[in-house]
């Protein structure tokens, strides 16, 4: 066999191959999709990385946005806040999905902060709270309904001590309400994350006593065990009966776990979008000018506020990317703060952002050049 | 691949003088059960993960959008779109791959049958062996360690095909080396003979005498590292959808379509992943079938 | 495929340049295979220089002691890790698997090579083969998605009777380590079948026969001739699939559960591995002082692979040697 046949038959592969990439479309618009918003559409392509608790939020944004824009490519690749936060100062992505705002304090002399303003060509990086959604703490217990935690109770069964369903302490707030003896599972995130950093912010905001480590992105805890990504401890504690865990109110309802109740001191509430928007309402903005960092009060005893509330930021530059990609970045995040993608979110697990929230981050963006 | 030579023995026919007794009978009867057995235990895996792809991911493989869309703006909870993306971007890569590990691989094997002699080709032939013992995350880590860290890159497809080509080269070598070791050196000589330079020999006779041998090398190689995850994980951010341009932005690739979806809750999601699943094995098991009749059929016209 | 034709290529081929050119031909073409024999060799240097180099400046900053701390605490402040759990997990789940997968691997050898009807042998012995043509994500997917609740029940059996041997203690974590045992020992078995039955088929005909001429059954043919002959080569086989499954990543990533806080020797609870430590955390790469540390794991993941095959092969040519 001749080899200039083998080569002429190689190459003919390799045509076939390359005349291949020319017939995908990356059209997947339903067509019902009718262009709701002003007709300039843009193109090009951004790229984020960061938080796995806004993930199926910004799917959905981007998703509707795609329709919109059919010639502009967001991705957005759900690796965890830390690595987000990394890959942003990295210059590996356009922009950051986090959990937690930047930190202005220095950490073994790096300030986040200051090294994503580096990132950014000297300018300030600014925290744009865009989804907020409310952290469940989901169980696995068949046959038993509207279970309610204070953060005491809860801290002790994610630290280990309160081993058993049918403890007293569980029983004590939980009049009523048969609870079988089966063994606390415990699941935890093995990666490190902005939602394990916000869940134990509450419960030592909360229950100080109870709750002494410091809050951070890896899991203190020493009972349980760790599964990766939010969708990981869901699936886990689905998979086991008496297992428990905090994850995003979405893959709690998406794996038909239990939600229970949290009863901060003013009765128990239930996790409902009201509850947790009535929580982001009361929340302070922390940051100066545009940076919309938010500070919530984990310990409110307000009636009828889900005090367990997670807002996940897009950390952007406020300016120094390069023209193409900020008009790009402006119009996504002008599409993500629209009134209508907010409330589109509550169908996928999150609160929309209340309105006082909306017009600030819209003027922000406004801001950005 | 080594040629199976099958035993045609059978024991010695049981004359009714010398019947084993019925001890050993019993033993060799049980040594048969267990060999059964065990084939039996060493198939009962693949029937078992292929019935499970096939049966819960076979269904997306029939619907023409999945080998032509993407999966752009398509989230967990709702069904549709495609693989497209994640396919073009595994052809692609593997694609890139060989073109550059197969010649320094062809090349090592040449090196190792006709030129090495002495300590540097013993050499050469342990790092080989090396080579083919590494892990894949170590061979990403390394190329993490040289194209980000070193010299400040973008997590970019080339990234990965880069560490993808550490650990085609062994592969190829190997193979191509058995081949070109059976050639027989009559043919050789005779080139020489004529004054052909060896250069010219190797080139002319030795080489195409063996392609298809080398082939079969570089299609198991490819059937190796299209199911590899590891350097897409370090490397390779994925995307929804199509990129093709290996220089720049994320690039979806079959194993991190998998990844990226395998915990998720949402059946049209889980269904997805299935079905990349299968793709994948589909197109890893094609390549290795092909691989293995190409290597059959040459030993056949020999 | 027609082999000897070569010849006519060349002579069609205008050979007038081939006498001027061929040393120069010559030098190059040598040139380029010697060159591409030195690049393999700066290759795996390269690999070992690159993590080493990277390594150590982690190496150097931990608080902790690398060999024998239990602690895996990096930030970006400050860095103490040690490897003993991880070294124990990698190394424990690949034993197992090999426990399970080599006997296995070795009758099936046997059966491809003694017993198999000699028609199906060669289609038979491709299905074994078309295992290591899984993916190994998919070897994890359905690990932890299908099998798991098969081995489960095992699990627990094992640990009602064995429980007080530290190493089955009552199974805690979903994801198990003795789950990701089986599933790498599934994971290794055609490697370490197709390598042993390479030598069983080498086992030299006049030693069978001499076994069958003394009346021996199949069987004491086997275990006289046989085995003895290919002991080696299966030992070896053995180590090359031991290297494949401490490396293992992404199916071990998928099926274990990483542990909190306390240790675990029991094979019924979580656990991380070199790989899946470093597959775990490969966002955290972006941070160079944590990067360091996750090199660093990488770095005794090379080297264990690295002593585990270089031992394979000096078993291997010690064989060839003597039986040369």
């Amino acid at each position: 066999m001749k080899l200039s046949k083998h080569v002429a038959l190689t190459s003919v592969a390799l045509a076939g191959a390359l005349a291949l990439t020319a017939c995908g479309s990356d059209d997947n618009s339903t067509g019902s999709s009718g262009s709701d918003e002003t007709g300039t559409s843009v193109s090009g392509t951004l790229n984020g990385e960061g938080s796995s608790a806004q993930k199926n939020a910004i799917e959905e944004v981007i998703s509707t946005f795609g329709d919109n824009n059919p010639d502009a490519t967001v991705n957005y690749n759900p690796t965890g806040s830390g690595d987000g936060v990394k890959n942003f100062i990295a210059k590996q992505v356009d922009f950051a999905g986090s959990d937690s705002a930047l930190k202005t304090e220095a950490v073994d002399g790096v300030v986040e902060a200051d090294a994503a303003a580096e990132r950014c060509g000297g300018n300030p990086a600014w925290n744009l709270p865009l989804v907020a959604g409310p952290i469940a703490i989901a169980y696995n217990l068949p046959g038993v309904e509207g279970l309610t935690l204070t953060p005491e109770v809860a801290s002790e069964i994610f630290l280990g001590e309160i081993k058993t369903w049918n403890d007293p302490k569980i029983a004590a707030i939980n009049e009523g309400v048969t609870l079988p003896s089966t063994k606390i599972s415990v699941f935890f995130r093995s990666d490190e994350s902005g939602t394990t950093e916000n869940f134990q912010k509450y419960l030592s905001g909360s229950a100080p006593k109870a709750w002494t480590a410091e809050p951070s992105k890896v899991w203190p805890g020493k009972v349980g065990e760790g599964r990766a990504k939010s969708d990981g401890v869901a699936q886990g504690v689905k998979s086991v009966e008496g297992g428990i865990t905090y994850a995003e109110w979405s893959y709690a309802t998406s794996n038909d776990l239990g939600v229970a109740k949290i009863d901060n001191g003013a009765g128990a509430v239930e996790l409902t979008g009201e509850s947790a928007g009535a929580a982001l309402t009361a929340a302070e903005v922390a940051g100066e000018g545009n940076d919309l960092k938010l500070k919530l009060d984990y310990a409110t005893q307000t009636a009828g506020t889900y005090p367990i509330v997670l807002v996940t930021y897009e950390i952007v530059c406020s300016k120094g990317l390069d023209a193409d990609k900020t008009t790009l970045l402006k119009s996504f995040l002008k599409h993500f703060a629209s009134a209508d993608t907010q409330s589109g979110l509550q169908e996928a697990g999150y609160a929309p952002l209340p309105a006082e929230i909306q017009t600030k981050v819209n003027t922000a963006i406004d801001a950005i050049s | 691949m080594s040629a199976l030579t099958q035993d045609t023995l059978s024991p010695a026919p049981a004359s009714p003088i010398d019947k084993p007794s019925a001890g050993r009978a019993i033993k060799d009867k049980l040594a048969t059960v267990a060999v059964w057995t065990a084939f039996g235990i060493a198939i009962i895996p693949l029937v078992w993960i292929l019935y499970t792809v096939v049966d819960r991911g076979a269904n997306l493989l029939f619907d023409p959008h999945w080998w032509t869309n993407s999966q752009r703006g398509i989230v967990a909870r709702v069904a549709g779109g495609g693989a497209y993306h994640a396919i073009i971007g595994t052809l692609l890569q593997a694609a890139v791959t060989a073109i550059i590990a197969v010649p320094i691989a062809v090349f090592t094997a040449i090196y190792l049958v006709e030129y090495g002699r002495g300590k540097l080709a013993r050499t050469v032939s342990f790092m080989v062996d090396i080579l083919t013992g590494i892990p894949s995350i170590v061979a990403a880590l390394f190329i993490y360690a040289v194209w980000v860290t070193t010299f400040g890159l973008e997590r970019v497809g080339f990234a990965v095909c880069l560490a993808l080509v550490l650990l085609m080269i062994p592969v190829v070598v190997r193979s191509t080396e058995e081949m070109l070791k059976l050639v027989p050196n009559e043919l050789r000589e005779a080139s020489y003979a004529l004054g052909v330079p060896k250069w010219k020999t190797i080139f002319k006779i030795v080489l195409p005498t063996s392609f298809s041998g080398i082939v079969t090398g570089v299609l198991l190689g490819l059937a190796r590292i299209m199911g590899e995850t590891a350097p897409l994980l370090i490397l390779g951010p994925y995307s929804k959808s199509i990129n093709t341009d290996l220089f720049g932005g994320f690039m979806a690739a079959l194993p991190t379509m998998i990844n990226q979806d395998r915990v998720e809750s949402y059946d049209p999601a889980l269904n997805r992943v299935w079905a990349a699943a299968l793709t994948l094995i589909v197109l890893v098991m094609v390549l290795n079938i092909a691989g293995r009749v190409i290597a059959r059929r040459s030993k056949v016209s020999r | 495929m027609s082999t000897i034709t070569g010849h006519s290529e060349l002579d069609a081929e205008p050979s007038g340049d081939s006498a001027s050119t061929g040393r120069r031909g010559d030098r190059i073409f040598s040139g380029l295979a010697t060159g591409s024999g030195i690049f393999i060799i700066v290759l795996v240097v390269a690999v070992a220089v690159f993590l080493l180099s990277q390594a150590i400046p982690a190496l150097l900053d931990n608080k902790a002691n690398f060999l024998l701390d239990r602690v895996w605490e990096v930030n970006d402040s400050e860095l103490r890790f040690g490897i003993p759990d991880l070294l124990y997990v990698t190394v424990v789940s690949s034993l197992v698997a090999m426990i399970i997968a080599v006997p296995i691997a070795i009758l099936v050898a046997l059966f491809l090579t003694q017993y198999a009807p000699a028609r199906l042998a060669a289609p038979f012995g491709y299905l074994v083969d078309l295992l290591a043509a899984v993916p190994s994500i998919v070897y994890g997917l359905w690990g932890f998605f299908v099998f798991r609740e098969y081995v489960e029940p095992v699990q627990n059996w094992l640990a009602d009777y064995f429980g007080w041997t530290k190493l089955l203690e009552e199974p805690v974590s979903l994801g198990t380590v003795f789950l990701a045992s089986i599933v790498l020992a599934i994971m290794i078995l055609p490697i370490v079948t197709a390598i042993s039955r390479e030598v069983f088929a080498q086992t030299p005909s006049t030693h069978k026969e001499a076994a069958l001429a003394l009346g021996a059954t199949r069987w004491e043919m086997i275990r006289t001739a046989v085995i003895p002959f290919g002991t080696p080569g299966v030992i070896s086989a053995a180590m090359l699939g031991l290297g494949r499954a401490l490396g293992e990543t992404i199916a071990v990533t998928i099926i274990v559960s990483t542990n909190p806080g306390a240790f675990r020797f029991s094979l019924f609870s979580g656990g991380e591995t070199f790989a899946s430590k470093i597959a775990n955390n490969a966002g955290e790469l972006g941070s160079s002082t944590k990067a360091g540390a996750y090199i660093a794991a990488g770095l005794v993941l090379f080297i264990l692979t690295f002593l585990v095959n270089a031992a394979a092969r000096i078993i291997i040519e010690r064989r060839k040697a003597f039986s040369e």
